[in-house]
């Protein structure tokens, strides 16, 4: 049997951190790193933005060149899935059968895409964006002439394709079940925002619309259907409509569990020597006034990452880093700072019609986070409010003649 | 074919070879030197790429657009030689190119 030091069971941008991390800091021990798929780690956001629209070929996604992995002495094995966790024994086992003693290990497996469950949703042509083979079948079905697509979730992974779906000439739905686009990460404004974006790009963006049916001729989609009984034809459906945390070995192994993986502030489970990091582990978030959660981002994966290395080292350095997001569509560069859970009121600064605008997201009076679209300075000279949790009168917040630093500085 | 001078923090240089349209960013990533973070891999919506630029070249790279100087403003190492890496895409007129990387903020 084969017996590492650390373990590392996902190669997405918090297990390839969590390596890098730890050399960094000087830890001369054996790892290994297992992923479900072949390839060596690469960056997931350009998935569904430039990889998609093929701005950037695969070698330019790549985290790390292949000879750093091998310089730095990292073993990295494709193609194998831990399908249980034995922690007394600290060993994992892999689906062959194979098991792998660890001396700690560190889950960082993300995410499933959630699946529709409706009717025809095994047909061919159903696609989602989480891994490059995933949007590769994409690919080689625009190749294959593919033109109507449907688009299922108008969360971030699902707009980001139809920008670029619209932008490669396709003829693009969206379906949003809820009555507005992304309502579980945004404020109202915003959603109003990139729903009329969408739609002055040619995209039929339809809220409310509840998926009842996939249906199609050889086992290939040619139709979505709806609660209300439209019938849309299709070449192509791609699903955006979030993911499960792939923590299954680890609940069954005994792990604390809720949404995801808990974890305490340094990245640890329930489970000695097992920590969880990036979208799969849930924690109490202190930019969230301490509310167990996810946050599905490359800056968390990566900075959780961080607090495992050095918790590793023996460093007393808990898990705080304030969260930041981007998204781009179109020409829009949205950028996120701080956590909006739980909001109770929203200040817009600027105007969206000019395509310029911040969403100040305020709790119990305190400024909790800002979305800001095409505005990078109201995103940088934010931060300093939210890492304050500044509370300041709306209109100060509302008036663009007044920059954010001045705000920050005054208060 | 151009080569890209890269100065690390601990103050080694590297001459590595110039790819045209490759950003400096992409160039000292894949020669394995492990200082910039460039965590939003390149499409200027983080500061995690922050380099100094040789005054001399100045003239020849690409302007600064008002995202990356907004994002530079939140560095506390800013300087006038301040620039993003992934916004400097490389031309075979960059030969010779030195850049400095930035302190970790």
């Amino acid at each position: 049997m084969q017996s590492v030091d650390i373990v590392i069971v996902g190669t997405g941008h918090g297990g390839a951190q969590a390596a890098i991390a730890l050399r960094q800091q000087g830890f001369a021990g054996s790892i290994l790193m297992l992923g479900r798929d072949g390839d060596l780690p690469y960056e997931r956001p350009p998935l569904s933005k430039d990889y998609l629209a093929r701005d950037k070929p695969f070698e330019r996604i790549m985290i790390r060149p292949a000879s750093f992995w091998q310089e730095r002495e990292v073993q990295m094995r494709g193609g194998c899935a831990v399908v249980k966790v034995d922690p007394s024994a600290h060993q994992v086992e892999l689906a062959s059968g194979e098991r792998i003693e660890y001396g700690k290990l560190i889950w960082a497996t993300g995410g499933d895409p959630r699946r529709l469950l409706c009717p025809g949703s095994n047909l061919a042509g159903i696609h989602c964006i989480r891994d490059k083979a995933d949007v590769d079948s994409l690919m080689a079905e625009l190749d294959g002439g593919a033109k109507r697509i449907v688009v299922v979730g108008g969360g971030y992974i699902g707009l980001e394709a139809a920008a670029v779906l619209t932008k490669l000439g396709c003829q693009v739905t969206l379906l949003e079940a809820l009555p507005r686009v992304l309502a579980r990460v945004a404020g109202e404004e915003l959603s109003a925002f990139y729903e009329a974006e969408h739609r002055a790009h040619g995209v039929d963006l339809r809220t409310g619309a509840q998926v009842v049916a996939l249906s199609g001729s050889n086992g290939r989609v040619a139709a979505v259907e709806l609660s209300d009984g439209t019938v849309m034809a299709c070449d192509a459906v791609i699903v955006g409509i979030g993911i499960v945390p792939a923590v299954d070995p680890l609940i069954e192994a005994g792990a604390v569990h809720g949404n995801g993986v808990t974890v305490d502030a340094y990245c640890r489970t329930s489970l000695t020597d097992v920590y969880a990091i990036g979208d799969c582990a849930a924690y109490a978030n202190g930019w969230a006034d301490d509310a167990t959660l996810r946050v599905e981002s490359v800056q968390n994966a990566h900075d959780m990452a961080s607090t495992v290395a050095r918790h590793v080292m023996g460093e007393d350095a808990s898990y705080v880093a304030l969260p930041w997001f981007w998204s781009n569509q179109y020409d829009l560069k949205l950028q996120t700072v701080g956590l909006n859970t739980g909001y109770d009121a929203t200040i817009l600064r600027g105007n969206p019609a000019e395509r310029s605008f911040s969403v100040i997201y305020l709790r119990h009076g305190k400024v909790v986070a800002l979305d800001c679209v095409n505005r990078a300075k109201d995103y940088v000279q934010g931060r300093k409010l939210v890492e304050g949790r500044a509370k300041v009168g709306g209109d100060k917040l509302a008036d663009p003649s007044t920059s954010l630093k001045d705000i920050a500085s005054s208060h | 074919m151009g080569s890209v001078t890269v100065i690390t923090r601990a103050g080694d240089r590297h001459q590595l070879k110039l790819r045209p349209g490759v950003s400096v960013m992409e160039t000292i990533r894949d020669a394995g030197i492990d200082e910039l973070l460039a965590l939003c891999g390149g499409c200027c919506s983080c500061a995690t790429c922050h380099v100094y630029v040789d005054p001399a070249f100045a003239g020849r790279i690409a302007p600064l657009s008002e995202d990356e100087n907004d994002l530079l403003d939140s560095s506390d190492h800013r300087t006038e030689a301040s620039r993003l890496s992934c916004q400097l895409a490389l031309s075979e007129d960059l030969d010779g190119l030195t850049v400095r990387i930035a302190p970790e903020d």
